[in-house]
């Protein structure tokens, strides 16, 4: 970092207090930038190039064998599950995050309301932040205490198969059957909805009241644009809730091709599989985005189109003036060397 | 007012929903497997059985694990908020080159899934040689880095972004260097942030399974670095092998797993009991939803 600012010295001349500011910043959040290269980048550099290989530990040494994409035919081609998972998993986040998000809005909208106990009913509605923890989900989801006894899912997987996919129909399938567990999982949503609620201009409504509007049309063109980046928040903390959740299969599979003592498997094959696991998610978060991501609003655009032109001005007004400045030289020189002659203004040429 | 009635209704409702693999958990670890096998016991177990709980205790090693859980829990979290504390207040009061990049790269640490970063860094620590000690945690936290560390950051910075900037340079102007204003300005104003961190950082830790096995425990050494929910995980085979010695009294059912449970969430849901206010309230406080 010193060494940048050395460079960056003579082009902009800072103020004293300034670069001393931004010294003692650098001071501040140093412990970040050591832990980031530690235990971000140079892991994610090492399973870069761990999955090349094909890595086998042998009590004396171990030894690397360049596989190349070795690692990737090996999970596409001979182990069926992995793919089979990762469509599962695709299936499963794209359709329970929007029923996870969507749950989460009509809660704290309720709770928003003018309504008693109120205290009571967010302790309720948080509970599950606390208790939720992959073996715990696991051992009541065995048992049985994650689906309602009344609701046959069955039936709905059958009905939706007749004109859907095979794995979408299943992941709606698995969306009512464990529907107690997604409903678990919104527990901090609600939180974020309901103090994204509170800060909702009150006066907002009332002007909008005053003009007629009804509760609907309040909720879309009031409520809705002003949370609407949380709505994204909320959407990509529950993609990687989702996706570092031990209900999770693959990342179980990830740990134990870790550990698995195959000739086969092992640390490349494992960060293989979790390199590709990473772009997948990766690409469900950007998908949100694109989704969700707030789009500019007229003026915003026209402010942008502006500048764009501005700065499109400006530079042609540059190009004139170099253009100029070049052919004037072209003239001295032409005068010099005394091509031709021009007319020096005292009236011979 | 039929408005409101519906309201109450469906809360309830939804509520009831909520509670209801609680309420079936919580029963069924009372009942005795006589009571398992009555088909006319559905919902209140004929007498409090506490054997379960008993057997449950004993094969998961209850009061070490749920000791090496705090210690496993607590101190990587007092890291976690202090250097939050610290790296959160510089991202928030100071202009430095690079910042942008670097909270890009704060973002990006959060959404990549830890997997891809798992396998080098269990070989790191293999090679540090702190593998199956509770370091594996305390080193990350230290740097930054911990579980969810993006997170935490985040909300420091939000909250020392709302610290009027006049009030710090009145303070330079008085004479207090930047670290006294970080300890005597930004520190106290911050406590809200920080009893949120504390909390969730807590609970996050308490709650983790696959990372502490593979760190703390370490699968390859095994130490007896151990929490609650790991314990859970390995419930059955634990139990199986105990049980095949002749050292319990019951055999595994699913009264049995699910006492283990109950045990596994008994200290957190303590604890939420106690402090309800703060949790609740926790996000509205620390700003994370302020501009």
């Amino acid at each position: 970092m010193s060494k940048e600012k050395k460079l960056k010295k003579p082009k902009i001349k800072q103020g004293r207090l300034e670069a001393r500011e931004a010294r003692v910043g650098y001071l501040f959040v140093l412990p970040w930038i050591i832990g980031v290269l530690a235990f971000l980048i140079y892991p994610l550099g090492q399973s870069f190039y761990y999955m090349w290989y094909n890595i086998r530990i042998t009590p004396l040494q171990t030894k690397f064998i360049w596989v190349g994409t070795g690692n990737f035919t090996q999970i596409w081609l001979e182990n069926p599950e992995f793919p089979k998972q990762l469509v599962t998993y695709i299936w499963q986040t794209i359709v329970e995050v929007p029923v996870i998000v969507v749950f989460a809005l009509i809660i704290a909208m309720m709770l928003n309301g003018k309504i008693k106990c109120k205290a009571f009913f967010r302790l309720i509605f948080f509970l599950p932040v606390i208790i939720v923890s992959g073996p715990v989900m696991n051992m009541l989801v065995s048992e049985g205490a994650s689906s309602i006894p009344a609701m046959n899912t069955q039936a709905v997987v059958n009905a939706m198969d007749s004109f859907l996919p095979y794995s979408v129909a299943t992941s709606i399938g698995e969306l009512f059957s464990n529907m107690i567990m997604i409903l678990w999982y919104s527990g901090v949503q609600i939180l974020i909805f309901l103090s994204a609620l509170q800060k909702v201009d009150p006066s907002l409504y009332e002007a909008a009241k005053m003009d007629g509007g009804s509760g609907w049309e309040c909720f879309w063109k009031i409520t809705l644009p002003t949370i609407k980046n949380f709505i994204l928040l909320n959407a990509v903390y529950t993609v990687i809730f989702l996706s570092g959740n031990e209900q999770n299969e693959l990342i179980n599979m990830i740990e134990s091709a870790m550990f698995s003592g195959t000739k086969e498997k092992g640390y490349g094959y494992a960060s293989a599989m979790a390199w590709m696991y990473a772009v997948i998610v990766t690409l469900i978060v950007l998908l949100f985005f694109l989704l969700l991501g707030s789009k500019k609003d007229v003026y915003d655009r026209m402010v942008i189109k502006r500048r764009r032109a501005l700065k499109k001005e400006e530079r042609l007004v540059k190009r004139i003036e170099r253009r100029g400045e070049r052919n004037v030289r072209k003239l001295e020189r032409a005068r010099k060397s005394h091509k031709y002659k021009t007319y020096d203004g005292n009236g011979d040429y | 007012m039929g408005n409101q009635l519906v309201v109450y209704a469906l809360l309830i409702c939804i509520g009831f929903v909520y509670l209801y693999p609680m309420l079936y958990m919580i029963s069924t670890s009372f009942m005795s497997r006589d009571d398992l096998l009555d088909t006319s016991v559905k919902w209140l177990p004929s007498s409090l059985y506490m054997q379960n709980f008993i057997d449950a205790a004993k094969s998961m090693n209850f009061w070490s694990a749920f000791g090496k859980g705090i210690l496993i829990a607590g101190l990587p979290t007092i890291c976690n908020v202090f250097i939050d504390m610290v790296i959160g207040y510089g991202f928030a009061r100071y202009d430095f080159k690079g910042k942008k990049l670097m909270m890009g790269l704060l973002i990006f640490s959060y959404i990549l899934p830890s997997q891809v970063t798992m396998i080098p860094t269990y070989v790191l620590f293999n090679k540090v040689g702190i593998q199956g000690t509770l370091l594996t945690f305390i080193l990350p936290a230290l740097f930054g880095n911990g579980l969810n560390a993006p997170i935490f950051i985040l909300i420091f910075y939000q909250f020392f972004r709302q610290i009027p900037k006049v009030l710090m340079e009145a303070a330079a102007i008085d004479g207090a260097g930047h670290f006294r204003a970080f300890f005597k300005i930004a520190i106290p104003s911050a406590i809200p942030a920080i009893v949120t961190v504390v909390l969730f950082s807590f609970v996050w830790y308490w709650n983790e399974s696959y990372l502490t096995e593979l760190y703390v425990q370490g699968l390859a050494t095994k130490s007896n670095w151990v929490n609650l929910v790991v314990q859970l995980k390995n419930f059955d085979a634990s139990f199986e092998t105990r049980a095949s010695v002749g050292d319990t009294a019951t055999s595994l059912n699913e009264s049995v797993r699910m006492a283990a449970t109950t045990l596994t969430i008994l200290p957190l849901l303590i604890m939420y009991l106690i402090l309800q206010k703060q949790f609740v309230e926790s996000i509205d406080r620390a700003g994370i939803t302020g501009e």
